[in-house]
């Protein structure tokens, strides 16, 4: 690696790429999020481009950059790349610097990381191949309601009560949807159930004992999902600060901390 | 390699054709020895099953048995060979030019010791050829094997015989069946010593290269030529370690696959592993073909032990035990369970075990969900991140 000594991190996630910058002293200097789109390689570049135009810096100020998510071997300027498992407990270690569980709700699938004192992993699980209880699953039947995924946090607040969803699957739920909508629900109250039902999935992954933090974009615009995930489990249950940069934020991390970052 | 089993199924597809010998379909843990003591020539369909996941044929053949009532959550060995006799085609005719797939069978022996859908498997063939569908029916959830479980299993194979003289013609000779029996000890005890090579760090052996090693242990035990087979191989890979070659370049991560093989992504496992330094080099699966009990001067009883003492019939307990000694043995860093949608019976993370296992080893443990032949059941990407995330985290713990 050469450059300066700013230390870049790209998550090239299913849904949502973001570009994070970093100073030395691992403050966020910079950050950019956009959709992912078709093209992994361009958009990570477009993402990259942004964050650093945004403080009048180039790639050669970068000392180091590393990759994560899904689009992560696409990514031509990184100079490694690193799950999103170890970049999430990374930037969750950085800001809890004790042991704790990570929940990553990310757009296509969720993550839980069991983490050490010393922010070394212990165990993590992700969900099964279904992307019921992810990012995704919220985007396809709200869209069913032509509801914003933007309001999702706003209307599940305005709830009364809570419609529980029996389905697991992200198509029957939508069939069920409609059912609740014939039999008189609300959708607010419906929002709720779609965010509840994503609790759902996460406590069926492990038993998140201890204290849990919750990271990745789906928490970040509905904090409530916390909430309910506080509620559920009797105990708090906190999100991680910039919750959707935590992945490339954990990646300029672990670039800022390789041994081959020049100094 | 190549010639002995192109030879198998040509005899086999000979036998059926002119009739010089009886063709018996036999599941790939079933009383085979007796089969073959009494002159049947010997068919696999599990194998088949195989070759159908690894050549990838599977997953556009399932649909065509889904359709006709068999459901896409049962065993996808059964739903791809029924879509693939139903479409009327098979990996055989494209590896062995002039073949043209599984030879007409005369009779269809089963033993559930691998799972009920076998004996399903075989009354749909039953059906279509109108031949008898014998078999054995064996425990499930054995603790210790007892000598009631032995008797139970040894008695259901002497009730075969009657049926199976009927349908050869022949008296069994009882000197040839324990003569089978012989070949097939002879054959499982050094099928287990290459296994067991990769004990050696590095190991010489990856379980991928044992997924196509283990064929002669499956339809040619109880042959002469399995047994020189794994002779000629035992002798290559004691070379191996011999001279320090490893499996894997740079090996530093021993890991342990527990459950099916992904046959259709064995090629893309593989590189991902080994471009990732670890070594998955040993397995319960291609162990399932180590029958330490045979014995041939008792052939029927010493058959039902070994065929009861499968890992797959016993109990959690039992399986627990098992893998500890497995850890052990071969130095494992890490275990992956492969969690296969249709095939329940081989996947062994589903009642707690890898949790179990890592409080006493304090080892991380992974599970891939997949399947043995139906690809749409497997999230390429998704595994290949949880692979990786794996072998990040053992690094990390081996840093400690």
């Amino acid at each position: 690696m050469s450059g300066g000594q700013v230390f870049g991190g790209i998550d090239v996630g299913a849904a949502t790429t973001k570009a994070v910058l970093i100073d030395p002293d691992r403050r966020l200097l910079a950050s950019d999020v956009r959709k992912t789109g078709v093209s992994f390689e361009s958009c990570a570049r477009e993402s990259m481009d942004a964050a650093l135009s945004s403080c009048g810096l180039e790639y050669r100020d970068l000392a180091g950059v590393f990759a994560t998510g899904y689009g992560r071997h696409n990514v031509g300027f990184a100079h490694a790349t690193r799950t999103e498992i170890a970049c999430h407990a990374r930037a969750a270690h950085h800001f809890f610097p004790r042991r704790i569980t990570v929940v990553d709700v990310g757009g296509q699938d969720n993550k839980i990381i069991h983490i050490d004192s010393e922010g070394r992993r212990e165990n993590f699980k992700m969900n099964r191949k279904c992307a019921a209880g992810t990012g995704v699953f919220l985007e396809e039947v709200t869209q069913r309601m032509d509801v914003p995924l933007s309001d999702m946090d706003r209307l599940a607040r305005q709830a009364s009560h809570v419609v529980h969803m029996g389905s697991y699957c992200t198509v029957f739920t939508k069939t069920e949807i409609l059912a609740h909508l014939r039999a008189g629900e609300k959708v607010p109250e419906i929002v709720a159930g779609l965010i509840e039902s994503v609790v759902k999935r996460i406590v069926e992954m492990d038993p998140l004992s201890g204290e849990v933090v919750v990271s990745g974009g789906v928490v970040a615009h509905n904090p409530i999902l916390a909430e309910m995930l506080a509620r559920h489990l009797g105990h708090p249950v906190q999100i991680l600060p910039n919750a959707q940069l935590a992945g490339a934020f954990g990646a300029a991390l672990l670039a800022s901390e390789d041994s081959s970052a020049s100094s | 390699m190549k010639e002995i089993m192109e030879g198998h199924f040509r005899e086999l597809d000979q036998a059926a054709k002119t009739k010089s010998h009886k063709v018996a379909w036999c599941t790939s843990v079933g009383p085979a020895e007796l089969l073959k003591g009494m002159g049947f020539q010997v068919f696999f369909p599990e194998n088949h099953g195989a070759m159908l996941g690894a050549t990838r044929m599977a997953t556009d053949l399932i649909p065509v048995a889904n359709a006709i009532g068999y459901s896409p959550d049962i065993c996808s060995y059964l739903t791809s060979d029924v879509g693939a006799y139903l479409k009327g085609v098979s990996p055989i005719s494209t590896a062995y030019p002039g073949l043209s797939g599984p030879p007409r069978p005369d009779v269809l022996v089963y033993n559930t010791n691998q799972c009920r859908d076998v004996h399903d498997w075989f009354n749909f063939y039953g059906r279509e050829f109108n031949v008898p569908v014998i078999g054995v029916q064996t425990h499930r959830g054995v603790g210790d094997v007892t000598k009631a479980h032995v008797d139970s299993i040894s008695s259901q194979i002497r009730g075969l015989v009657p049926k199976l003289e009927e349908i050869s013609g022949k008296k069994l000779d009882m000197d040839e069946f324990k003569r089978v029996v012989g070949l097939s000890r002879q054959c499982t005890d050094l099928w287990k010593e290459v296994l067991q090579i990769a004990s050696n760090v590095p190991s010489p052996l990856t379980f991928f290269d044992g997924t196509i090693q283990m064929g002669p242990a499956v339809i040619l035990r109880g042959e002469q030529r399995a047994v020189d087979y794994y002779k000629l191989l035992l002798a290559e890979l004691k070379k191996r370690v011999q001279d320090g070659v490893a499996a894997v370049d740079g090996e530093k991560f021993r890991i342990y696959w527990e459950g099916m093989p992904i046959w259709g992504k064995l090629r893309e496992l593989s590189t991902q592993f080994a471009d990732l330094n670890a070594c998955v080099l040993a397995s319960t699966y291609c162990s399932s073909w180590v029958f330490p009990a045979l014995e041939p001067d008792d052939p029927f009883d010493s058959m039902a032990r070994a065929y009861i003492e499968l890992l797959i019939v016993r109990d959690e307990d039992y399986k627990e035990r098992y893998f500890e000694k497995q850890v052990e043995l071969y130095r494992i860093d890490g275990m992956i369970f492969h969690d296969a949608k249709t095939c329940p019976n081989n996947s062994n993370n589903r009642y707690g075990l890898p949790e179990r296992l890592t409080k006493t080893y304090k080892m991380p443990m992974l599970t891939i969900h997949g399947d043995l032949n139906d690809l749409r059941c497997y999230s390429e990407e998704q595994a290949r991140t949880n692979i990786e995330a794996y072998i990040e985290q053992l690094a990390e713990k081996k840093s400690r």
